[in-house]
């Protein structure tokens, strides 16, 4: 048995780690690795070599005069600022969400309300007080993502009492509610969704030029991925952490296990909702297909396809999913009956996704 | 007053179809603790099976068996080459793998029998409808449906009761590994229970390709409302499939037909419709999100 007598709550989580060979361990100092990555100096290698890479690709894209690709990587990190966001629950929080496009689809509808009534001119609300529409991404995403959190507070509030597979079929439920509501909404598009004149401004920048808004999303990307670092880094990481292990020794220890797991779920509401602004922009587009439940999955696939519980793995699975659908699209319309098996191929025999492959292979 | 019983008699018939999905998927869930999202998929192959053959053959009989037997083939073909592997792992595996399995079976049935929804008539002995009360004439088909749920009820009860399967179908979902440790074969019980539950899958496929369109991807939307319904009747109890069925069909049913109407008498035109349409769609998730404040593990809890 190990130590048990710890003074710092990261001790004992550090400890409680299952397959934590006792030598590696660290005593008296949190763990900042994650996954089956135990030497952080790979991880941090991988971290650089990838923001280092999709900070200087879009040199190389104007070199080979590709812009195409330029808006592929864009929508990329964008759906990887969503599996992040995901993965903070799923992955480090035990949460099966199957309903976190809903907070995708919230955080684009802003924008695409918002860009609509500013359009006619009209305003967003008349009651109980006049609002007027802005269309300047300093005041609409936040706008999106205050309000995809706070929806992710009322969705967790009642989700979170439950457990397992109600805790999954109630945000699944919950989010096809939110669908509904969005397909009724005939005055910006029901079903068919609506198209964006143009994109948000942010401070005088022109998002419309492809170039600003990938550097906006990289942006956009880093600040999330250091946020969850430092987030997962933190005590209210390691009690996160430890409710995915075992709540009730967490509740033991006394502590509100309840309010973590929903302050959890709804920053990643918060998360989803920037992904949310974000894709609206890429798009010019907004339908309920974001918040379709397919659109849950696909982002579930993203998180483990990358490596599940893994700050970067998320990142590369929402590249892997959309290159592949890029690639195969590209050459058969029916590119589902090859990447629906893969997927099963990749459940069954690949554990630990793409990142876990690499760290995987990296020890002796 | 006859519009209303008219309403709630499709209210029940829809409700039995989703009780024949909710039975197989609480089965398998409760029993083998597999959250198989698939389970659409195998509505949607039994009702694209039996348009075929009704469509080569025009016998309606023929498409059903020749659907139910495919698909139940199918259900345990699949169990032993995917799922006998899933059981081990944790739920997020499985609804990958399950995921994928679906995005498979759309776009299969799109390759095989195309992109435009097929349709196949309701039997010519069962077309015609009957005055069950002064004024109100239901068609034969839908009494039919209800009448086969009502049979397929009866036997699952007595299946799970009355019977040495049934006993042993009990036996595991409560205590896996001590029924296999008194001799018991779990795994052909497994997949007898997973080809149980595809057969009654075909079967709600088979009778709801009259009603509705057969088209790729109907198994999702039906999958959606059958996870409503075994969460509001618990997960692993027939019984709550039963009730959590009917329940969902009829206020689903109830919502659509007079929510709108509700509406106007509070709102005004345009609102009133848009705001009716969009209760009404989410009445059954206001439905379950009230029933699981009161009983968050469903109305009857048979696991535990």
């Amino acid at each position: 048995m190990q130590v048990t007598k710890t003074t710092t709550l990261g001790e004992t989580v550090a400890l409680n780690e299952p397959l934590a060979p006792a030598s590696s361990q660290q005593h008296g100092k949190v763990q900042v690795s994650h996954g089956t990555g135990r030497r952080w100096p790979l991880s941090r290698w991988l971290t650089l070599l990838t923001f280092a890479v999709l900070l200087a690709l879009p040199v190389l894209l104007a070199v080979l005069d590709n812009s195409f690709l330029l808006t592929l990587v864009s929508r990329c990190m964008i759906y990887g600022i969503a599996a992040i966001s995901l993965n903070l629950i799923l992955g480090y929080g035990g949460m099966l969400s199957l309903g976190h496009a809903a907070f995708f689809g919230i955080g684009a509808y802003v924008v695409g309300i918002t860009a609509q009534n500013f359009m006619y001119g009209t305003a967003l609300m008349e009651w109980p007080f006049e609002l007027a529409a802005s269309n300047d991404a300093i005041v609409v995403w936040p706008v999106a993502i205050l309000l995809s959190a706070l929806a992710a507070l009322l969705i967790g509030a009642i989700s979170l009492r439950t457990s397992g597979v109600y805790f999954l079929m109630l945000t699944l439920a919950f989010a096809q509610m939110i669908y509904f509501i969005f397909v009724s909404l005939d005055q910006y598009g029901g079903d068919d969704g609506m198209n964006l004149m143009s994109r948000n401004t942010l401070l005088g920048l022109d998002l419309d030029n492809d170039l600003t808004f990938y550097y906006v999303c990289f942006g956009c990307l880093l600040l999330i991925y250091l946020l969850v670092q430092r987030l997962i880094a933190a005590r209210f990481g390691m009690v996160l952490r430890g409710c995915k292990q075992n709540e009730q020794r967490m509740q033991a220890m006394g502590f509100p296990t309840y309010r973590y797991r929903l302050m959890a779920f709804a920053l990643a509401g918060a998360g989803a909702g920037l992904a949310g602004a974000l894709i609206g922009n890429q798009m010019e587009y907004v339908s309920p297909n974001l918040l379709h439940w397919k659109m849950s999955g696909e982002l579930m696939v993203m998180v483990l396809l990358g490596g599940l519980g893994t700050l970067l793995g998320p990142l590369w699975g929402a590249f892997a999913f959309l290159l592949v659908e890029d690639v195969l699209s590209g050459i058969t319309e029916h590119w589902m009956l090859f990447f629906g098996p893969f997927l099963i191929l990749v459940v069954l025999f690949a554990k630990g996704g793409i990142y876990g492959y690499l760290i995987r292979k990296e020890q002796p | 007053m006859i519009l209303f019983l008219e309403q709630l008699l499709n209210g029940l018939q829809f409700g039995v179809m989703l009780f024949l999905m909710a039975s197989g998927l609480t089965l398998v869930f409760g029993i083998m603790n597999l959250v198989n999202l698939a389970h659409g998929s195998f509505y949607m192959i039994g009702a694209f099976v039996a348009a075929a053959i009704v469509a080569s053959s025009g016998s309606f009989v023929l498409g059903l068996l020749g659907a139910l037997l495919a698909t139940a083939i199918l259900g345990i073909a699949v169990e032993m080459l995917i799922f006998r592997v899933l059981y081990k792992r944790d739920h997020l595996e499985q609804i990958l793998a399950t995921f994928g399995i679906i995005l498979f079976c759309n776009e299969a049935v799109q390759v095989i029998w195309g992109k435009t929804p097929l349709f196949f008539d309701i039997p010519a002995a069962l077309s015609g409808s009957v005055e069950l009360l002064p004024g109100l004439n239901y068609p034969l088909f839908r009494i039919g449906v209800i009448g086969v749920g009502i049979v397929v009820a009866i036997f699952l009860y007595l299946l799970i009761n009355r019977t040495r399967l049934g006993m042993a179908i009990r036996a595991g979902s409560s205590d896996r590994e001590m029924i296999a440790a008194l001799g018991v074969n779990i795994k052909l019980l497994y997949s007898l229970v997973f080809g149980l539950g595809a057969l009654l899958a075909a079967l709600a496929g088979v009778m709801a390709g009259p009603i509705l369109s057969v088209e790729s991807g109907m198994g999702e939307s039906i999958l959606i409302l059958t996870f409503v319904v075994i969460v509001i009747g618990g997960i692993g109890s027939i019984k709550g499939a039963l009730a959590g069925a009917v329940l969902v069909g009829v206020v689903d049913t109830l919502g659509r037909a007079f929510m709108p109407e509700l509406m106007r008498m509070a709102l005004s035109g345009g609102a009133a419709d848009s705001m009716g349409a969009a209760l009404s769609s989410i009445l059954i998730y206001l439905l379950m999100a009230v029933v699981l404040i009161f009983r968050p593990r469903g109305l009857f809890n048979a696991s535990h």
